[in-house]
């Protein structure tokens, strides 16, 4: 039909300390479109559905193929990437929130550099020795390569803290997509090296033990990663850690 | 030391440069527009050539090289791609020790896979993100510099210009924050631009929507060069989008995937429900050897020319089918999941139906660029420089021009940003050492005053009647329009006029946002000015260059070939000797016998070939050179034409079989 049309309902917000508030917007609908293509009409002619002119909506996107993780927001209440949210799968209205779990820097637009700082705090990173030639890594069973390589399709996009009930203001969880790096990097032959280092973390606060197991992370992650089999296996490196330590001490 | 280096961009390029400085232990400042780990690499899916011959099929560097050179037809500097395909094995080794989960055979060795161009397994991957797992294995080396702090992260920053002092070197930058569009100038002795390719001047492409090409497009209008930008790679299989064009991965093809339409182009059954016998498996059977995976630019223009020129394409519309289906590519479905599973989630999610189950729909679709900024060729030593004509700015990556040719083929671009990163960042620590001084304050207020007056200028547009976003929807198209698979020089021309023309318009956007926080409207406005200059290289380029080269196909210049049964062995004729001794002279070189010698017993060429022949030497000699764009304020771009090296063989005819 030619005439069909997308309706949406966006959370606006002019700035990190303003008040935010809602307008509503309407765009020729196009066959396949996802969220992001509307938004981009919108931009094209940016008037609101009573006819209001208004400045163009923000939002944050970078590949739009579900791999950069960049243009995570809430849609209709969900935590999902707007490039893969294909509006002919949405209820209309089409609602579009930032998330709420990170500070708001404008409209649908959030700083979640806190993620990258957890990355640094659970030292994510094999410590290679150098970058000069120094011959091939250790062989790599097939089996553990699979099972690497599920935790590291992790994009960052931070779905899995906006939907967890433990990540929030008050508490220093450091929530699910890092334990899902520190269970990566603790596989890795020369990566499990730092294993102490890691588990000190995570039995420290804001570490694995402030998990509630609501299991939020793992139905909203859109890579399908099974961060709830990595906060076991955390949780579980964690207890012989705090044995070892005891018997040591 | 003393000195600071400034990195732009945290792609691999970027990224790689970055780790290399900071080993050395020099400080690095490292700018991108976004998160460094969201940067466009991560969208690379199929994987990285490396000759390691580990599937005993007698693989080697040196065919890695001619089948890089061959591929680009022979508009690549010759002794870079040596060094980067020599150098290639030992990068797959690093990044497997950096934990790039690469996958595996059964014994616990990386596995490799066949790429188009090749005859040979060569390609390394980690699913069909490998792409992603190396930049995330660059990424946490990185941050682990920036925890021991030898790396400042400078992200959604967004690189204005390169600061120059009196004598013309570069001696830092201005970069403007995002967030609050603050501009702040930046020293350094040393800088390499790394932003990756201009997808966005073509409107929808494969790349992410933060590949406008603006930082390139910056320092070209400040003196950088700009080298080959009419060489522009149409990848043939994307699944195309209202908002961009979803790449669909070679190894697609390189695991089996084949290329096909009905027969009958008004057959609408169900694509499984077509036998074998009703399907035209077109690129198989015009190419028997090489088959589905000819050469990128091949393919595109025989699935373009399938369902523009003869009207097959399915139900008549632009698409062709690309069967992996275990039915038809003889594979085990859970192993192609394994391998290809990134790519299936992709089509699954996006076009909503199952690789596994029904053939894809897949177009051509701009993926990438082969030009880009101009770095100059191997020193004395036969060292790589990455350095650029301005003193002190180097760039690595796509940005620049130089190891593709006119073509690059699958899986050599992660090679080619990884190895023009690791080479840049030493180039640089020596060059810091050597350049130790500080230049005056006033270098660096002027640009900054400059600058900031650009801004009030874009800021203060909002009289005007057009919208940003919408010129730049009309850029996209003409640039796609004429400036991508097939290019005539009318309508190059008309192009040309048309660039002008919407020049002249953007100082007529109406921005609309005159406000401080995160101004996207303001951002893109200033970029699309720089998409549109960038433009202009690419197009006077195509203009210029009367030839068909790599993904540069302008058939009002094509050669005549001869028919099959005619074709025969460039080296058996005249004109071939005759230019290859020629080449040797200039070159100062004596290639070797294989080049020039065709084996024992191999049929004189019939008239009609070395009469092709004679015409292919007379191209070569006319057209086997480097485009170099100068900017103009106000003009069409300047173009000049120079000389490549090759050092390492001569050009063959690049007909694949």
């Amino acid at each position: 039909m030619a005439d069909k049309k997308v309706h949406l309902i966006v959370k606006r917000q002019e700035g990190p300390d303003s008040a935010p508030y809602w307008e509503e917007f309407e765009v020729p609908h196009t066959p396949g479109m996802n969220v992001i293509s509307a938004l981009m009409e919108t931009r094209l002619n940016p008037v609101t559905r009573d006819g209001k002119r208004v400045r163009p909506v923000t939002w944050d996107s970078g590949c739009l193929e579900e791999v950069c993780g960049a243009c995570s927001m809430l849609i209709n209440g969900r935590p999902r990437q707007s490039c893969s949210a294909l509006v002919d799968n949405l209820e209309q209205p089409i609602r579009l929130e930032p998330f709420s779990k990170f500070p708001v820097l404008r409209d649908l637009m959030v700083d979640r550099s806190p993620m990258f700082e957890a990355l640094k705090r659970i030292k994510a990173w094999v410590p290679v020795d150098g970058t000069y030639a120094m011959g091939p890594a250790e062989k790599i069973d097939p089996a553990q390569q699979q099972e690497m390589y599920k935790y590291s399709e992790c994009m960052t996009c931070g779905c899995c803290l906006e939907a967890c009930p433990q990540y929030n203001d008050s508490s220093a969880f450091v929530g699910a997509s890092a334990i899902g790096q520190a269970y990566l990097f603790n596989m890795n032959p020369t990566g499990k090296t730092l294993k102490d280092d890691r588990l000190d973390e995570m039995m420290g606060p804001g570490g694995v033990v402030d998990c509630g197991n609501a299991q939020n992370c793992v139905r909203v992650c859109p890579k399908g990663i099974p961060l709830t089999d990595a906060i076991a296996a955390i949780g579980g490196q964690v207890t012989l850690h705090a044995v070892k330590r005891l018997l040591r001490q | 030391m003393s000195g600071r280096v400034i990195i732009v961009g945290g792609g691999l390029a970027g990224l790689a440069a970055t780790i290399k400085v900071a080993e050395a232990g020099v400080p690095v400042d490292l700018f991108s527009v976004v998160p460094v780990k969201r940067s466009h690499s991560v969208c690379a899916q199929g994987g990285i050539n490396a000759a390691k011959n580990m599937k005993g099929e007698g693989d080697h560097p040196d065919i890695h090289v001619t089948d890089t050179l061959f591929g680009g037809e022979y508009l690549a500097d010759q002794p870079l791609v040596r060094r980067m395909c020599d150098e290639a094995p030992n990068i797959i080794d690093l990044l497997d020790r950096m934990g790039v989960t690469f996958n595996r055979t059964p014994e616990g060795f990386l596995d490799f896979r066949r790429f188009g161009g090749t005859l040979h397994n060569r390609t390394a991957f980690a699913g069909a993100t490998t792409g992603q797992q190396l930049m995330y294995a660059l990424d946490e080396q990185v941050r682990r510099y920036e925890a021991a702090s030898l790396v400042e992260k400078y992200e959604y920053w967004e690189f204005l210009s390169a600061v120059k002092d009196g004598e013309g070197r570069c001696r830092g930058i201005a970069a403007m924050n995002i967030w609050d569009r603050e501009v702040k100038v930046f020293r350094a002795n040393a800088v390499c631009i790394c932003t990756g390719g201009p997808g966005m001047v073509f409107g929808k492409s494969t790349n992410s929507v933060i590949n406008t090409g603006a930082a390139a497009s910056r320092v070209w209008q400040q003196g950088v060069w700009y080298a080959n930008g009419e060489f522009i790679q149409v990848h043939p299989t994307s699944i195309p989008g209202a908002d961009k064009l979803r790449l669909i991965s070679e190894s697609v093809r390189g695991e089996g995937g084949r290329v096909w339409v009905p027969r009958n182009p008004a057959d609408k059954r169900d694509p499984v429900e077509i036998p074998d016998s009703d399907r035209d498996y077109f690129l198989e059977t015009k190419y028997p050897k090489y088959g589905n995976l000819v050469p990128r630019d091949v393919a595109t223009r025989e699935i373009f020319s399938v369902c523009v020129d003869e009207n097959r394409g399915i139900n008549g519309e632009n698409m062709v089918y690309l069967d992996i289906t275990p039915a038809r590519s003889g594979k085990d479905g859970e192993v192609l999941e394994r391998k290809l599973g990134g790519v299936f989630e992709i089509y699954r999610k996006f076009a909503g139906d199952d690789p596994i189950q029904r053939p894809m729909r897949i177009f051509p679709g701009m993926h990438y660029s082969m030009g880009g900024l101009w770095v100059s060729p191997v020193d004395g030593g036969g060292q790589v420089r990455q350095k650029t004509n301005v003193p002190g700015l180097f760039s690595a990556g796509e940005v620049e021009f130089q190891y593709l040719g006119a073509n690059r083929l699958g899986a050599n671009s992660l090679l080619s940003c990884i190895f023009g990163g690791f080479t840049a960042g030493p180039r640089m620590v020596e060059w810091i050492a050597s350049h130790p001084e500080e230049a005056d304050e006033s270098v660096y207020s002027d640009e900054l005053k400059r600058q900031n007056a650009e801004n009030d200028k874009v800021l203060g547009m909002n009289s005007g009647g057009e919208n940003a976003f919408a010129l730049h929807r009309e850029l996209g198209q003409a640039m796609t329009a004429q400036c991508t698979v097939v290019r005539r020089n009318e309508g190059l021309r008309q192009l040309m006029d048309k660039l002008g023309e919407l020049e002249e318009r953007w100082s007529d956007i109406d921005v609309n946002d005159a406000s401080t926080p995160v101004n996207q409207s303001f951002a893109f406005t200033r970029a699309l000015f720089d998409m549109i200059q960038l433009a202009k290289a690419m197009a006077k380029g195509a203009l210029l260059r009367d030839e068909c080269r790599g993904a540069h196909y302008k058939p009002d210049f094509d050669l005549e070939k001869p028919e099959k049964e005619q074709l025969g062995d460039h080296r058996m004729t005249d004109a071939y000797k005759g230019f290859v001794r020629e080449l040797e002279a200039k070159h100062g070189v004596e290639y070797d016998a294989k080049f020039k010698e065709a084996p024992a017993g191999t049929a004189p060429a019939a008239p009609e070939f070395q009469e092709y022949m004679r015409n292919w030497v007379e191209q070569q000699k006319r057209w086997s050179k480097t485009t170099l764009a100068t900017w103009k304020p106000n003009a069409e771009p300047d173009i000049e034409f120079r000389d490549v090296v090759m050092t390492c063989e001569p050009p063959k005819p690049r007909i694949y079989k």
